[in-house]
């Protein structure tokens, strides 16, 4: 598990950037409230400072590279959860959307109590479920509007091919902002929740005067 | 902890000393892994380009990935797969004019125009767009696509070139690996792949909206081809031709893609 995330992030960094090369050709994106445009996505500046412009072909070859890593990837990882039981950590349960609001309201320090802690807590398993379904999305979406002929079917099911690109785009900022958050989040948990995503155990010290491991993911990669 | 479990009178090891060791293995991997995937990155971006051939442009890594790539989804392509189509009312009226390689020329006659199709070395038919016109007339409505990003719903005829290949007894030459096309003047031309030149929605056109085509849109008679993007559908066609290997694509000695199917 701690090998497909940390491949994913170079990876999907990667096919974040090369889209950026390919979106830059066709950048009619913005939101707009009330006739009046907030956002246009992207502005020249930011185009300038990443060297996005004309890099249409090489932004396209690189895309077309590092889907399959992502797919692979992506493919791996869930099988791995599927079949070490690490599921039931990761999916959300009945009690899973309550108790997110309660994480929510501690994280911003508007309660005191702290909500119920497993491996994960009820606003990660929703948060590493969602990223997931979002990975799923991209990949379908991604399809859809590379062979939206061939794969008619997926275009259709994406809601056509203007839909499925705004829905590929709009993923990719999703992407964007779940790893500020998970940024920090993890700056937030602090050095040993850090390490242990790195090495695979956390250490825990107890009310002895000694130091013990737990093992909390022995054998899990 | 095992006190009496000493292996080979090593002195056992304390839990602190057990979580460095443990630390230690794992950061030591985690930076070798990522320095070689680091390493791998940077010579994948600064690999040398490809040599200049029937495609150009790319990193030679790069056209490998796009031709194996390539390989993959054409085994998903089909003539069972149409391309959707779209009522007449809803095509552009204001149809998109994107470039004018290879039609740029002044001096260029539409009314002596002949299509020329080399059906061997000895052999060339010249056909006049008469002739064209004279064959069934096939309407089609569909999103064009363009590799940029954006599509439009147009509205084109002209004849089916399958229906083409059979009138003018082009079996044998369609039994080859590839169709090349190009402008009069060869400043732009394109290369496909036999099954997509022989989808049943690739046309001859030379109508666009129910008007005659327009010099800009490709006059007299230009290509659409809707299971590729709009790089691959050549404006004037000039010749035509047939070949076991790759004929010469403008956009692949771009860096492009050589297959380009949607």
């Amino acid at each position: 598990m701690r090998w497909t995330h940390w491949i994913n992030f170079p990876v999907l960094a990667l096919m974040i950037w090369s889209g950026l090369l390919i979106y830059w050709a066709n950048d009619v994106y913005t939101i707009t409230l009330g006739g009046r445009t907030l956002i246009r996505f992207f502005p020249e500046w930011f185009y300038q400072l990443l060297h996005v412009p004309h890099r249409l072909a090489e932004g396209m070859a690189f895309h077309f590279l590092f889907m399959w890593f992502f797919m692979l990837n992506g493919f791996l990882y869930v099988l791995y959860t599927i079949f070490s039981g690490a599921w039931r950590e990761l999916l959300p349960n009945r009690h899973s959307f309550k108790e997110a609001w309660l994480v929510l309201l501690h994280d911003l320090h508007i309660r005191k109590t702290i909500p119920p802690q497993n491996k994960y807590n009820a606003a990660q398993r929703i948060a590493y479920t969602a990223i997931i379904i979002m990975g799923i999305g991209s990949v379908a979406t991604g399809l859809a509007i590379y062979k939206p002929v061939q794969l008619y079917w997926l275009c259709w099911l994406c809601g056509g091919y203007h839909f499925a690109r705004i829905l590929h785009f709009a993923l990719t900022i999703g992407y964007v902002l779940f790893f500020v958050i998970h940024v920090v989040q993890v700056m937030l948990a602090g050095w040993n929740n850090f390490r242990s995503v790195v090495s695979g155990f956390e250490v825990e010290e107890r009310s002895f005067d000694h130091l013990k491991t737990e093992d909390r993911a022995t054998g899990k990669p | 902890m095992q006190q009496a479990n000493h292996k080979k009178n090593k002195p056992e090891l304390t839990v602190q000393q057990k979580i460095n060791r443990r630390n230690f293995i794992s950061f030591t991997t985690f930076f070798v892994v990522g320095g070689a995937l680091f390493g791998g990155w940077k010579w994948l971006y600064h690999a040398p380009e490809e040599t200049p051939g029937i495609t150009a442009g790319a990193s030679k890594p790069l056209r490998r990935a796009l031709n194996k790539t390539e390989l993959f989804f054409r085994r998903i392509f089909s003539n069972n797969h149409p391309v959707k189509t779209y009522p007449k009312r809803m095509a552009a009226k204001q149809v998109r004019v994107n470039g004018d390689i290879g039609i740029d020329d002044k001096g260029f006659n539409p009314q002596t125009w002949q299509l020329a199709v080399i059906k061997s070395q000895k052999e060339t038919l010249q056909l006049s767009l008469d002739e064209i016109r004279a064959l069934p007339k096939s309407d089609l409505v569909f999103d064009f696509k363009c590799v940029e990003g954006w599509d439009q719903i147009q509205h084109w005829a002209g004849v089916k070139f399958s229906d083409f290949i059979a009138h003018y007894g082009l079996q044998d030459q369609a039994r080859m690996q590839y169709v090349g096309m190009a402008t009069p003047n060869e400043e732009y031309y394109v290369g496909l792949d036999m099954a997509s030149a022989l989808h049943p929605q690739t046309l001859l056109a030379y109508e666009m909206n129910e008007q005659p085509l327009r010099p800009e849109h490709g006059a007299p008679l230009r290509l659409i081809i809707p299971v590729k993007y709009g790089i691959k559908n050549l404006k004037r066609i000039g010749t035509i031709s047939f070949s076991n290997e790759r004929p010469p694509d403008y956009w692949a000695e771009q860096g492009y893609d050589y297959y380009s199917g949607l």
